[in-house]
């Protein structure tokens, strides 16, 4: 194979369907997921520790900052999470084609903007 | 390109598998959380620390989080092999790679210890 063939990725030359801004979406919180276990993982920690921890992280979690992070956190798994399934469905088959791939996308979207609203207005 | 070695099952069809089925037993986890939370009127320490002293509860837990870390691996692995490549970084990307995957995975590792001290107390 020739190793040296022309490769066009420069992203700005190339208009994205709705189905790359989904999975790009599904990656980003991923990752940034991997980083959002640690402030999981610490509430949990805190949670369980004692009486007085949690009682601490409660009132904690009410200053702005905290809301934000938690809520970063929460959006990120929720997208991840909607973004998931969707391909879980369509691993049976269900909305492969074309016109499926850019309607599930729309889906997912819709619902990740609405989990993602309600999440706010849980915490807030 | 050494690629396939640093996969986690060594095979595209068998991450396929384990993506799908880590995934599932995280989804089953954020439910199960989610909806105990919102069923319980009021939280509380009792209610709370109950719920992690039932045996169960702390083996889902650990198989959440033992999911999370092929998960991440497996996620990762693909975000990496894809950017950290000899056309995007020269002859250097395999070695910067290594080094990537070698840091993602003591914080992995990490991740499971603290969770398994968590759950099962030092």
């Amino acid at each position: 194979m020739n190793k040296n063939r022309p490769v066009n990725l420069d992203i700005s030359t190339i208009q994205l369907p709705i189905t790359a801004y989904v999975s790009i979406l599904h990656r980003v919180s991923g990752v940034a997921l991997f980083a959002g276990v640690a402030v999981l993982l610490w509430m949990l920690e805190a949670s369980l520790s004692s009486e007085a921890s949690f009682e601490e992280l409660k009132e904690l979690t009410a200053s702005p900052l905290c809301k934000l992070i938690l809520w970063a956190t929460l959006a990120g798994l929720a997208y991840h999470m909607i973004a998931g399934i969707r391909h879980l469905i369509m691993d049976m088959g269900i909305g492969e084609s074309l016109e499926g791939g850019q309607t599930g996308a729309k889906i997912a979207l819709a619902l990740a903007v609405i989990t993602i609203t309600a999440l706010g207005v849980w915490i807030w | 390109m050494v690629t396939a070695v640093t996969s986690f099952g060594r095979s595209g069809l068998y991450d396929w598998l384990i993506q799908r089925v880590s995934a599932v037993v995280m989804a089953a986890y954020t439910f199960f959380i989610v909806g105990f939370i919102f069923t319980t009127p009021e939280m509380t320490f009792d209610i709370w620390q109950g719920l992690f002293n039932q045996l169960w509860v702390r083996i889902f837990t650990l198989a959440t989080l033992l999911s999370i870390a092929a998960h991440a691996w497996i996620g990762l692995w693909a975000v990496l092999t894809d950017y950290l490549t000899t056309r995007l970084m020269g002859a250097k990307a395999t070695a910067l790679r290594l080094f990537a995957q070698v840091v993602l995975g003591v914080v992995t590792l990490t991740y499971l210890v603290w969770g398994f001290e968590i759950l099962w107390g030092a």
